[in-house]
């Protein structure tokens, strides 16, 4: 009998320790065949599907229509009245980069210099911010994630949000030159400069931009001459600055602008005329709708945000700034839409949503965070809409996605199924039902 | 004549005082969110000389009272932000002391921010306006409508209850700890501060009571008693005893769980009710204890991880307190995020599921409740203030907007009549060009000051820094 009860109660301990380890094991993605049937596709690329079915096939969509037999190797999920997206795309970020801003050994976005091409957001991104999980489970499946100092920052990388380690998830390493583009104005009331300083200081750093990247393409001459051709001549020694320039240089990986005022969104599309070798697109852009035709003409793509900003002059209407990417889509620019932020890059859609409201309209306001950014840099092949092939980004919501009031269902990245959890949702579970003794 | 300049100054004296344009209207059809009870469909809301006269269907326009047909559209009462530092430039924190208790906002108002009219904008019709959170115990706050472009006297509600700033956790500690070496440098130090403060503080009114009893005595009777030892008064002391006996309601800039409980202690010790805890990200965690100490919390909807102290947040905050009937409100700390605090409200619903009209609730009748203004404003009710504003849709949908805001029955917000460049009364000092960088969390307005405070540097630091 009390043998009994011990077995009994080392059971019953063993059924306690096994639970409790189980619940330590967070929930993983999971990964093989998924049929989603019964939605409302917004395939974005090719108009919207009712009724439909969209099969991932490992990493990739292998079927998007409405006639399709689901074998039974699929795990098949009911969509029916839910609405279909592909992956929400931020065109411009800090994600993986900053845990928390306010503690500078958390940011990595910001290294010391003023001319730094070769460093690369792609090696400091932290696949297991807690921001990451937060971010995804509310649609947004991929970012762009941008260095932030000096003028020449960085490379600017685009990863999807869900693997173990930087190259699992990068859609493109090293998807752009992040240059800040110097001011031509007071940065704010406690800038104390005169204008001739502002003036002075603004020509200093185009000069030394321009004989960096002068330096550049003289660099890459040498080199080319040299592996063409060394018999007899010295080996140009190597300068990893100027290494990073090479691809840069040749118009490979675009330079990423990021500018605001009109006088030097002005003065940034002169620069870029002076480079026709190299490519360029803008980013941030606040003030891009005073100058809208002159930016499509240079079609000089831009990455618009965040919209939820004030506008950039006292004198300015109340809803400029929200109206930006409208003003700008409708003169003929190439838009996609950003937030700009680190922990809040799942503010996304709402930005979207209110460019949609004043004036940009939802099918263009969706196609602004999926399509468009894919679109303009060069990766529409891989993401940014509902087409076989593609890989298989994919969001699941009870309604419109850009609405705030609506929930994400369920979130694919690069064909995985990700687990509806995040440090935010977490916090909710324990503490809506607290021990109260 | 003597008469007629007494007539005249009496008038002047008059219109000082009570500087509150009235205005009446008849909003017809619409759908309105009283907040407090029903939603009315098809129905009319009718204003006389800035109150809500009769709220029904089919009413018939008073002579010499405009008609506004709603039909298809939403009237929604005013917003209220409990936490606001818009119009009052450069004298957000007087960050020289721990305790700066004597100050007030009341006296840095600038009714000219074109803050104001773009707030108006997002339907918002009242503001808390609080001192920073540089110091432990800050300045007094002022509640104000958005009258954009009267003058200061007509913006303040002069009947409003008395508030008081107080800020626990790291901005204190690091301003006046890390700063300049003085206590409080830890949470620890926090709790000291108050304390130490409200025992002195109660010593000061015995004190000063008895000897201004004793004074009273010597006066009336200089010949049977000498005159008592004086006690001078302490503007700083007064603050801090009227907060004891409870005057002046505390609104509490605090994060973490351990310091929201650490102040409901100390305010169980002293007696202290009737307070709320702003940003209050980790209210969560003790939701219980707040419901059980009657505690309000006001709360950002999503902001969290921008530094250490809100790195364990939800924006799950404002459901988990609504299920455990926390009274909250959303607020925005932000002159670009109060233009869009229906769309912050939204962010309740789809975070946890509050229910539409809950949401709504912690941007109007909740916050009025934080203010003691509840029975004034906060809702659409015949009596109230005439502070509302009709939307195209719904309030909550990312796809409304506000389109024509009343206060006090004045429209002060007209996207019909919406002119670009909305400034008055422009000094010639100021820069006409300034380039204006604000998306809503980039700047800690709660610290404003502090870093010019400390000297350029930092402040430039702190720019580029968020």
């Amino acid at each position: 009998m009390k043998k009994s009860l011990k077995y009994f109660l080392s059971g019953l301990i063993l059924l306690i320790v096994g639970v409790q380890v189980n619940a330590q094991i967070p929930e993983k993605a999971t990964f093989g065949k998924f049929a989603l049937f019964g939605g409302t596709i917004h395939t974005v690329s090719d108009g919207v599907i009712e009724n439909g079915v969209l099969l991932i096939d490992g990493n990739t969509i292998s079927f998007v229509g409405n006639n399709v037999r689901i074998t039974n190797d699929y795990t098949s999920i009911d969509v029916t009245g839910k609405h279909v997206y592909p992956g929400l795309i931020d065109a411009g970020s800090s994600l993986g980069l900053v845990e928390i801003s306010a503690v500078p050994v958390t940011v990595d976005n910001a290294e010391i210099g003023s001319m730094n091409p070769h460093m690369r957001a792609f090696t400091a991104i932290n696949p297991n911010s807690v921001a990451i999980p937060v971010t995804r489970v509310e649609g947004v499946t991929t970012v762009i994630s941008n260095p932030a100092s000096g003028v020449i920052s960085g490379k600017s990388t685009m990863i999807n949000l869900y693997g173990y380690s930087p190259d699992s998830m990068a859609v493109i390493q090293d998807a752009g030159l992040y240059v800040n583009w110097p001011n031509v104005s007071r940065r704010g009331s406690w800038d104390s400069r005169t204008d001739e300083e502002i003036q002075k200081q603004y020509d200093e750093q185009i000069k030394s931009l321009d004989e960096f990247i002068a330096d550049a393409v003289f660099y890459h001459k040498v080199k080319a001459d040299y592996t063409s051709s060394p018999d007899g001549k010295k080996s140009p020694s190597k300068n990893s600055a100027m290494e990073a320039m090479g691809d840069v240089v040749a118009g490979k990986i675009p330079l990423i602008i990021s500018v605001d005022r009109e006088a030097e969104i002005l003065k940034a599309i002169e620069w870029t005329q002076k480079n026709p070798s190299m490519k360029f697109i803008f980013s941030s852009v606040a003030e891009g709708w005073r100058v809208a035709d002159q930016l499509a003409e240079a079609e000089i793509p831009c990455l618009v945000g965040p919209l939820l900003r004030l506008p950039s002059r006292d004198h300015d209407n109340y809803q400029r700034a929200y109206q930006n990417a409208a003003i700008m889509h409708e003169a003929g620019v190439k838009i996609a839409i950003r937030t700009g932020d680190t922990e809040n890059v799942r503010n996304l859609p709402f930005n979207a949503g209110y460019a949609a409201t004043y004036g940009l309209g939802k099918d263009e306001a969706l196609k602004a965070i999926t399509l468009y950014p894919a679109q303009i840099f060069g990766v529409d092949d891989k993401i940014g809409s509902l087409r076989e092939g593609l890989l298989a980004n994919i969001v699941v919501t009870n309604g419109d996605i850009l609405e705030t009031m609506t929930n994400v269902e369920h979130v694919f990245i690069n064909g995985h199924k990700i687990p509806m959890n995040s440090r935010h949702i977490q916090l909710y579970d324990e503490f809506l039902n607290r021990d109260v003794r | 004549m003597r008469i007629i300049v007494l007539t005249i100054l009496i008038g002047l004296c008059t219109n000082f005082a009570f500087a509150q344009q009235t205005g009446s209207v008849h909003v017809k059809n619409a759908t309105v969110i009283t907040v407090t009870g029903e939603v009315l469909e098809n129905t009319d809301v009718l204003v006389r000389d800035g109150k809500i006269t009769a709220i029904g269907q089919n009413l018939s326009t008073p002579s010499g009272v405009s008609a506004v047909d709603a039909s298809g559209k939403f009237v929604l009462p005013g917003i209220i932000d409990a936490h606001s530092h818009l119009g009052i430039a450069r004298g957000i924190n007087e960050a020289s002391n721990p305790v700066t208790a004597e100050v007030s906002m009341r006296d840095v108002i600038d009714p000219n921010d074109v803050g104001i009219y773009r707030a108006l904008a997002g339907g918002v019709t009242a503001m808390h306006v609080l001192h920073g959170s540089a110091n432990v115990i800050g300045g007094q706050g002022a509640t104000v409508k958005m009258t954009y472009g009267g003058d200061a006297n007509e913006m303040l509600v002069h009947d409003a209850p008395r508030t008081i700033k107080f800020a626990l956790g790291e901005n204190p500690t690091r301003v006046h700890g890390q700063g300049i070496g003085i206590q409080p440098r830890t949470r620890m130090g926090v709790e000291q501060v108050i304390r130490e403060h409200f025992d002195e503080a109660i010593e000061y009114r015995n004190n000063r009571t008895a000897y201004l009893e004793a004074q009273g005595q010597y006066e009336r009777n200089p010949r049977r008693s000498t005159a008592p030892q004086p006690v001078a008064k302490n503007l700083r002391m007064e603050v801090l005893a009227d907060i004891v006996e409870g005057d002046i309601r505390v609104h509490c800039h605090s994060y973490r769980a351990d310091e929201i409980l650490m102040l409901m202690r100390v305010f169980n010790d002293y007696g202290i009710k009737n307070y709320t805890f702003q940003h209050a990200n980790e209210a969560f965690k003790v939701a219980p204890e707040l419901a059980k100490n009657g505690a309000h919390t006001s709360i950002f909807a999503d902001w969290w991880a921008y530094k250490f102290e809100v790195y364990y947040s939800t924006s799950y905050n404002a459901a988990i307190l609504n299920h455990y009937g926390v009274i909250n409100s959303i607020n925005s700390d932000s002159d670009e995020l109060i233009r869009h605090l229906n769309h912050e409200a939204a962010k309740a619903v789809r975070y946890g599921g509050v229910s539409e009209a809950d949401a709504l609730k912690m941007i109007t009748i909740n916050p009025a409740i934080q203010l003691g203004m509840e029975n004034r404003i906060g809702s659409i009710e015949v009596g109230k203030d005439a502070d509302f504003a009709i939307w195209s849709g719904h309030p909550l949908s990312i796809y409304s907007m506000a389109e024509k805001t009343y206060v006090n029955g004045v429209i002060r917000f007209d996207r019909d009549n919406d002119p670009d460049d909305m400034r008055i009364n422009q000094s010639a000092t100021q820069d006409y060009d300034m380039f204006v960088d604000i998306s809503g969390r980039e700047v800690d307005a709660c610290m404003q000051d502090v870093f010019e405070f400390f000297g350029e540097a930092d402040a430039q630091q702190n720019h580029s820094h968020r």
